[in-house]
């Protein structure tokens, strides 16, 4: 065991691993922590816990991690390159290994000029990329960046992200074998709509046979209203929605538009469980955390093995 | 080249506030190009720095010189002869002039009149586009000749982020992905093999100053200690 992080035995032991998502409070509000994590109790497998998502300021995502553990929750710590340098970065993993945080999830970050202060610096001193290797090289070196040695490794799981979608579509999978070659454990893929793609990308991953070398989860979004959806596929950059996901919506009444989307949502993950190289199921509702165990429930992903 | 743009009237006016007699000095080289700050430019903000004072009791005098390269100190010498007739210095060169203007001459203030933003290329009249960082570590060699460190928003060296959006960034529909572009270059050259492998982390160099002695000049630097 890299970890010996609940997912990382899920993963293991060959079960389809479901986990979900908790963003961080925008204040010191511990009570909003707790209404969120409720829901999510014994429904997932890990939570993502965000980091200064969409740029925006809230509770640091290693302080939350650790509510989510006094919560009964598995964390996955996000990092993200914008706001913090190799220092910083390295020192917060080690607090956060310290700390019995086993997950960790790599990323570059939304740029500044998103959130609510656009105004300030990004350092990205290291790229996603290079954040990986560097988390791999602490944990297997038992070295810093520096190559100096360090007093007791960090014990991480380590997760990266993919985006199977944007062009050059082509470079997609070698961007994936990258974050592979860089140390990943896992991956969770950007919120799937268009499974047509999705479907392209992961023959592609499973004949260059990246699939045996990491656990790829698919993001699921379930969409909330019609309105949601086209919000999606105009607004969000590196989204992919197709046509047929927003005609769908728009074939039902406005009450049952939710229902519509939760029912896609389930449709996909049943996909996902048959398809060959897709690991588990990253699931992204979007300030609908109390919908989390109805889709669990619907989805059939209940009772979560107990590994 | 070097480009600047002008300061807004009104931060000028406030910079030099309460000084009498205001020497403003163009630089003939990079901002003259990018018509920010050479001669051209002194005589437009003069003309207008006296027209925006014809109301006020408090007169001031406005002074004016160009030399070829604020950034070089025999240049910064040709003026030596008019400087005891100011109380301050209004310099229109790049950051880097202005400093060695104040470095120059130490006892009067020396004041920015333009910002300066980026080193860049002219892609036509009056439009200039950022190209360098100046980060220290040429990659260009190896990312087909487009600079991931000024082209992408975030410097990614491994990239492109999930926010590339049909080829362009996600700040901005206007500006290309850059690694977009450098995938497209480097597939057309058949180099792609350049960028299978990942970039380690990067040397900050420019994250303290620099100084530059280029070979065979070693020797001159220590005698001027």
């Amino acid at each position: 065991m890299k970890s010996g992080s609940t997912l990382e035995r899920i993963l293991t032991a060959g079960h389809f691993a479901f986990t979900g998502e908790l963003g961080p409070p925008r204040g010191a509000n511990i009570e909003a922590i707790h209404k969120k994590a409720a829901p999510l109790k014994g429904m997932v497998d890990a939570v993502n816990i965000t980091d200064n998502q969409t740029a925006v300021v809230r509770m640091s995502s290693w302080a939350a991690s650790m509510f989510a553990i006094a919560e009964g929750l598995e964390p996955n710590y996000q990092m993200v390159c914008r706001d913090r340098n190799r220092l910083a970065m390295q020192g917060d993993i080690l607090g956060a290994s310290a700390h019995g945080i086993r997950n960790m999830l790599c990323l570059s970050g939304d740029h500044m000029q998103f959130g609510d202060h656009p105004q300030s610096k990004g350092v990205f001193d290291i790229d996603s990329i290079q954040l990986i290797q560097m988390v791999k090289k602490m944990r297997d070196e038992g070295q810093f960046l520096n190559g100096q040695e360090i007093d007791v490794p960090p014990k991480i799981f380590i997760g990266a992200a993919a985006n199977p979608f944007a062009e050059p579509f082509e470079w997609r999978i070698y961007r994936l074998a990258k974050k592979i070659q860089a140390g990943a454990d896992f991956i969770q893929t950007q919120c799937v709509f268009n499974m047509e793609k999705m479907r392209e990308w992961i023959h592609r991953a499973n004949d260059m046979g990246l699939t045996e070398k990491v656990y790829i989860l698919a993001g699921v979004t379930p969409m909330k209203s019609l309105g949601m959806a086209r919000y999606m596929k105009t607004k969000v950059p590196g989204m992919d929605v197709p046509d047929h996901i927003i005609d769908r919506l728009k074939g039902v009444e406005k009450t049952k538009q939710a229902d519509e989307g939760i029912k896609i949502a389930c449709e996909q993950i049943a996909e996902f469980k048959e398809m060959k190289g897709i690991a588990g199921v990253h699931l992204m509702p979007i300030e609908w955390e109390h919908k989390v165990p109805e889709i669990a429930e619907r989805a059939h992903m209940l009772p979560r093995p107990q590994v | 080249m070097i480009v600047a743009e002008r300061k807004p009237f009104d931060e000028i006016k406030q910079l030099i506030k309460g000084y009498k007699r205001v020497l403003t000095v163009g630089c003939g080289t990079c901002v003259a190009v990018c018509l920010a700050g050479g001669e051209k430019e002194v005589g437009v903000l003069n003309a207008e720095l006296k027209l925006g004072q014809k109301t006020e009791a408090n007169q001031a005098t406005f002074g004016e010189a160009t030399v070829q390269r604020q950034c070089d100190v025999e240049f910064l010498d040709e003026i030596q002869h008019m400087v005891g007739g100011y109380d301050a210095i209004l310099s229109m060169a790049c950051g880097a002039g202005i400093q060695f203007m104040a470095e120059r001459y130490p006892d009067i203030p020396v004041l920015p009149g333009v910002n300066t933003v980026f080193i860049g290329v002219n892609k036509d009249v009056g439009w200039y586009e950022e190209r360098c960082k100046a980060c220290g570590n040429c990659a260009l060699g190896v990312t087909g000749g487009i600079c991931p460190v000024t082209m992408c928003a975030k410097s990614l060296f491994n990239g492109p982020c999930g926010g590339t959006n049909q080829q362009s960034c996600e700040i901005n529909s206007d500006q290309p992905c850059a690694w977009h572009m450098i995938y497209t270059r480097l597939a057309r050259q058949g180099r792609l093999d350049n960028i299978m492998q990942i970039f380690p982390a990067n040397d900050w160099r420019n994250q303290r100053p620099q100084t530059l002695v280029q070979p065979g000049y070693e020797e001159r630097k220590a005698a001027a200690k």
